[in-house]
């Protein structure tokens, strides 16, 4: 343990940035050669920061750690930061994804730079406080927040229908969280806290459970997002710029998946377990539909961001098997997603950078000017599709395995899953990459430079680390997730034994 | 250590050849890898001769993998007489295959790629055929299914390549489907997936039931069927085997190392390394055979009409395999695994012989377009014959030895379907004969039918394509005799596999198969030679014969030639199908029904308020969203510090 409060440290570290970069003034080339520099040593440096969260880390309990707690609004309200091995890994995911996002849009950006590094400091600071907030106002506020920065990131620096899309992305996400937030103020009422640690501890009247469950459901599902409320997505993808579409992808999703975790599963057993077969059916529909429509899909990024939403698919599966695989294969995929799918981006924005088009029949030959390009774009499709000995095996095979034992079903159907996916990503690639160099703007493309080495080297290595040796991630999650399934499995001892007595 | 360098000096010469091809150079890669290969092919016969003859096992643990609760994956090494056979065959063949992709490919510029896929291959391979749990078997499984798809599409401008590779890939997922099912519903019976812990609890599970799909199924049944489901698609069985004859896309050295000799043999290998459930489980074996002795028939008919050479390789490839899938079925599991051995040689053989002919008539494939060509390229020619007896089962050469101990082993089954297995086997020997026959009369004898530029051209190869070829005939020719009394003879072939294999009491097919009737041992080897020789009449003789019948059998011809439409089948039920659901669901789903009903509603006039009020003001609606946020945000907060007093 520490004795400074690193959690704090490093939520608002980005914030140092921001006002380093407003205090920087000048021309507006200068200005904004400086904001790029100051973003970029801010995220390196609250990378390195954050992974003393990690080295510190005790593995071995399921307890909150690195906990900082003091009065705040009232008497009820804390701030109140910690982390376990759930929510643990998923800063680190954060800073680690923040510089690479920095450097992808080096270039990319040239107006407004300032105000868009700016934008993704504050962004980088709401991200992390989400993960790290043990308090439902602290989670809430961090929560919504978000989504101004990355509503600003769609709505000034998107593509030509950016109005459009970000318009899409917010109602979604505020309808969901209008309901959340009754839900919240209804347990406040009852419990008479917001601090989360009581409230997982706290048992709520299981016919209220599901009414709270669902309240949650409402803006989680539409985070990770589920089907039916996944169309916000490709258009947000598709708009973004290359570093919004990555963070969309790397973390944002994962706030859903993380607030089951966080929220629905230990605070209302009974509503996640009542309603784990909608979550299921919801789930397989998604991995199937979104699938098939990724097969068709003209552009790019719009594919991926479909597939997206097929892989969430499997992690909401994972995590509402309550098996231990179930539950890790979910944390771990949902990483893995984060660095698979936030490459795959960047690697639409590779060839977006040059020809300014994410038409797929623009493309095609690609190999044939730049090998190395098609050899990381290869690395991750291989990824996507859950190749073993990539990071995105492990996960998917974890979370099958849970959800066979839960229900072979809902494994077989997701399955099926596995065999489109490869179907649509290989489809793209082929595409893309291979076939003969025809088109003209194509022939004097240029292979990647050092600087988009530089962005995938590190993500090529997680990517593979993660495929072949899991365990220093799986460790983390170990006590956490034993901790989560017991609890789980108390409470609903306890229910039965309460259906009982009443008998 | 020993093992540890078989398996890992590939994956070290494909990571250089990969990563730093273009600083080492062609030379530099091409000398690395099959140095490479080289040193592991002979390291595996001293395996071979350690482990099978001295009759021990080896494991080696290297590191921990997945550990999830119960699900604990290591990643190991075992090297047992299965897996010491499967070493030599993969690494014997690569080597072979590497030296020879010396010369094939001298014209193509992407040598360092295609050598550095070559070891990828045979790492995924090796990791496959050693792996001591049913997950690195399937990390095995899906590498080589990558560094096929990579080697198919290696000529990346041809778009029946690509094509090829993709369809490749899918198909076998379409396996490996069935094939992930499987081990996770092991894991779910046995709460492990390590071959020991699975197999000495097997016997416990016979008899019981789990829930599968809303059924009650047979345990150890349904899931060997699952497993089976991926060999199939690995191994190119009647279903799912449509991906093999389009993967002859790929430049001829990988049809001879992957789709011939090794890759596609991983199908039996796993089957036999299960044999400790399958034995249990008479029902899954019973499919097993009806699918092998289906395939080997079906196969066979289409590998007769078939005009590209290399086409109707493929064709016999599928078809033996049949064979070895039968074998299994019928639970003789050595003979099965001794035919893979053996057919590793000679169908390599056939192969390269094939690229060497396509190499001296400048690329092309169509028997059509061959003919006479013996005198040209003699060496070729030889190979040639030597493989194709090998295959047709002619003594004393190799494929006599498994193919009639297949045959006699189903008909010393006498089952039910054991029978059928017979006469589909015995059908297969003589279509075999007969299409082995024709692609030698029709490739070397005859008027040459090529081009007069071309027929200028033709020549025999280089060196250093013909001695891998000498060395893959030499396999062809002994292989058979010196193995045979090891791994199939009744004295030795209990200790020669020791437990890698499990036959119960009462599977003695391959035993009684040496106490035939002499009838049944003579029939193949009579099919064998009246297929050659009716080859000779009607390609020779008497061309005219094989139009006629073409013509008067039209339906036939065009069924066979169409390869029963298996390809149409599937495009018009799955294929075509897909797209146009995704086409839906996209357009009408998503862009109708959820977004029409949901956000355009709302969002649409949220718009037309925005832009309202922006001619208003400042012109940016972003910061009236902005404002919005924040007034949320500023309202919870209130209420929250209201309620806190």
């Amino acid at each position: 343990m520490l004795d400074w409060p690193i959690l704090s440290t490093v939520t608002f570290l980005p914030l140092i940035g921001v006002v380093l970069i407003l205090l920087t003034s000048g021309k507006e080339e200068s200005a904004a050669r400086n904001a790029r520099w100051v973003a970029l040593w801010t995220t390196l440096f609250t990378f390195v920061i954050s992974l003393f969260i990690w080295i510190n880390f005790d593995n071995n309990t399921a307890a909150f750690q690195f906990v900082e707690k003091s009065s705040w609004l009232g008497n009820n309200i804390n701030y109140h930061m910690g982390v376990d091995g759930i929510s643990m890994l998923f800063i680190i995911l954060t800073t680690f994804l923040m510089p690479l996002c920095i450097l992808a849009s080096w270039e990319a950006i040239t107006v407004r730079v300032r105000e868009y590094m700016i934008a993704f400091l504050v962004m980088e600071c709401l991200m992390i406080g989400v993960f790290c907030a043990l308090d439902m106002v602290l989670f809430y506020l961090f929560f919504e927040a978000g989504l101004i920065p990355m509503f600003l990131i769609i709505g000034i620096w998107g593509g030509g229908q950016r109005v459009y899309a970000s318009f899409k992305f917010f109602l979604y996400t505020l309808i969901g969280s209008v309901l959340m937030l009754v839900a919240m103020i209804t347990m406040y009422f009852i419990a008479g806290t917001t601090d989360i640690p009581t409230l997982i501890n706290f048992s709520f009247d299981p016919h209220l459970q599901l009414w709270l469950w669902l309240a949650f459901f409402a803006s989680f599902a539409v985070k990770v997002p589920m089907w039916p409320v996944h169309t916000w997505l490709p258009d947000a993808h598709v708009q973004a710029p290359t570093a919004g579409s990555v963070i969309l992808a790397g973390v944002l999703l994962k706030m859903g998946g993380y607030g089951f975790l966080r929220f629905s599963i230990p605070m209302f057993p009974e509503g996640s377990e009542y309603f784990a077969p909608l979550v299921f059916a919801l789930s397989v529909i998604a991995i199937i539909y979104t699938s098939l429509v990724a097969l068709v899909q003209k552009d790019m990024k719009k594919l991926i961001a479909y597939s997206s939403v097929a892989h969430m698919g499997f992690i909401t599966i994972g995590i509402f098997t309550f098996t231990q695989q179930g539950l890790e294969g979910g944390i771990l995929q949902m990483i893995s997603h984060g660095i698979v799918s936030g490459a795959l981006f960047l690697c639409v924005g590779v060839v977006y950078d040059r020809l300014h088009t994410r038409e797929i029949s623009r493309y095609g030959g690609l190999v044939n000017r730049m090998p190395r390009y098609a050899l990381i774009f290869l690395i991750f499709t291989m990824a996507t599709i859950g190749l073993p000995g990539t990071s995105g095996f492990v996960g998917e095979f974890l979370i099958l395995v849970g959800a066979y034992q839960v229900s072979t079903t809902v494994a077989f159907f997701a399955t099926i899953g596995v065999i489109l996916g490869a179907a649509y990503s290989l489809w793209l690639y082929r595409r893309v990459v291979f076939g003969e160099l025809v088109k003209d703007d194509l022939k004097n493309i240029m292979d990647v430079g050092r600087r988009e080495i530089l962005i995938f080297a590190p993500l090529i290595l997680v990517a593979f680390w993660i495929g072949i040796y899991p365990e220093p991630f799986l460790d983390v999650m170990h006590a956490s997730v034993i901790n989560l399934m017991d609890q789980h499995e108390t409470a609903m001892q306890a229910s039965k034994t309460i259906l009982n007595a009443a008998k | 250590m020993m093992y540890v360098l078989i398996v890992f000096l590939p994956l070290l010469a494909a990571l250089i050849a990969g990563l730093f091809g273009r600083a080492i150079g062609d030379r530099g890669s091409q000398l690395i890898t099959s140095t490479a290969v080289i040193i592991s092919a002979i390291l595996s016969w001293v395996a071979l001769y350690q482990i099978a003859f001295q009759q021990t096992t080896e494991v080696i643990e290297l590191m921990t993998w997945i550990d999830s609760g119960d699900f604990d994956v290591d990643w190991m090494l075992r090297i047992d007489s299965l897996t010491a056979v499967m070493l030599v065959v993969v690494n014997t063949v690569s080597a072979v295959v590497h030296v020879y992709s010396i010369g094939y490919m001298s014209h193509d510029p992407h040598k360092p790629r295609f050598m550095a896929y070559l070891s990828l291959f045979t790492f995924a391979m090796l990791m496959l055929v050693t792996s001591d749990n049913f997950v690195q078997l399937y990390f095995g499984w899906e590498g080589v299914g990558l560094a096929s798809y990579l080697l198919i599409g290696f000529w990346y401008k041809k778009p029946s390549a690509n094509a090829a590779a993709i369809k490749a890939f899918v198909v076998n997922r379409v396996g490996d489907f069935g094939f992930a099912l499987g081990i996770m519903g092991i894991y779910l019976v046995f709460d492990s997936v390590s071959f020991d812990d699975v197999f000495s609890a097997a016997p416990s599970q016979v008899g019981q039931h789990f829930e599968f799909l809303g059924y009650q199924v047979d345990v150890l049944t349904t899931l060997c069927l699952l497993l089976f489901v991926g060999a199939m698609g690995k191994s190119a069985q009647l279903g799912l085997h449509t991906w093999l004859p389009d993967a002859m896309e790929g430049p001829t050295p990988v049809s001879a190392l992957i789709h011939a000799a090794t890759m596609v043999t991983a199908g039996v290998f796993m089957v036999a390394r299960c044999s400790p459930l399958f034995e249990y489980s008479p029902d899954a074996l019973m499919v097993v055979t009806i699918v092998g002795a289906s395939t080997c028939f079906f196969a066979a008919t289409i590998g007769l009409v078939q005009n590209d050479i290399k086409r109707v390789i493929a064709y016999s490839t599928c078809s033996q395999l049949g064979y070895m899938f039968f074998a299994l079925g019928i639970g003789a599991y050595p003979a099965a695994i001794f035919h893979l051995f053996t057919h590793a040689f000679f169908k390599a053989l056939l192969f390269l012989s094939a690229g060497s002919v396509i190499h001296a008539v400048s690329d092309e494939q169509d028997m059509r377009n061959m003919g006479g060509l013996w005198k040209h390229i003699k060496v070729t020619y030889a190979m040639m014959w030597i493989g194709s007896l090998a295959l047709a089962g002619i003594p004393p050469l190799a494929g006599y030895y498994s193919k009639d101990l297949i045959i006699e082993s189903a008909f010393a089954a006498h089952t039910g379907v054991g029978e059928y297995a017979f006469w589909a086997g015995v059908a297969a020997a003589l279509l075999t004969a007969f299409y082995s026959g024709r692609l030698i009369f029709m490739t070397f004898h005859g008027k040459p039918r090529a081009s007069k530029e071309v027929m200028a051209h033709v020549h025999e190869s280089p060196k250093v394509m013909l001695i891998p070829l000498g060395v893959l005939a030499l396999g062809a020719i002994f292989a058979g005799m010196l193995f045979a009394p090891y791994m199939t003879g009744e004295e030795h072939y209990k200790e020669f596999w020791g437990a890698s294999i499990l036959m119960l009491e009462n599977s003695t097919a391959m035993i009684d198969a040496h106490h035939v009737p002499l009838w049944v041992k003579l029939l193949p080897l009579v099919l064998g030679v009246f297929g050659i020789a009716l080859t000779y009449q009607m390609y020779i003789r008497r061309t005219d014969i094989p139009v006629q019948l073409a013509k008067t059998h039209s339906a036939l011809y065009q069924f066979l030639l169409n390869k029963w439409y298996f390809d149409e089948l599937y495009d018009f039920v799955f294929v075509r199908p897909s797209k146009a659901i995704g086409r839906f669901l996209w357009t009408f789903g998503d862009g109708k029904v959820i977004d029409g009903l949901g956000p355009n509603g709302v969002a649409g006039r949220v718009l037309v308020l925005a832009r309202r009020a922006s001619q208003l003001q400042s012109g940016y609606v972003y910061h009236y969203a902005f404002a919005m946020l924040l007034g949320v945000v500023a309202f919870v907060s209130y209420f929250f510090f209201a309620g806190g007093h």
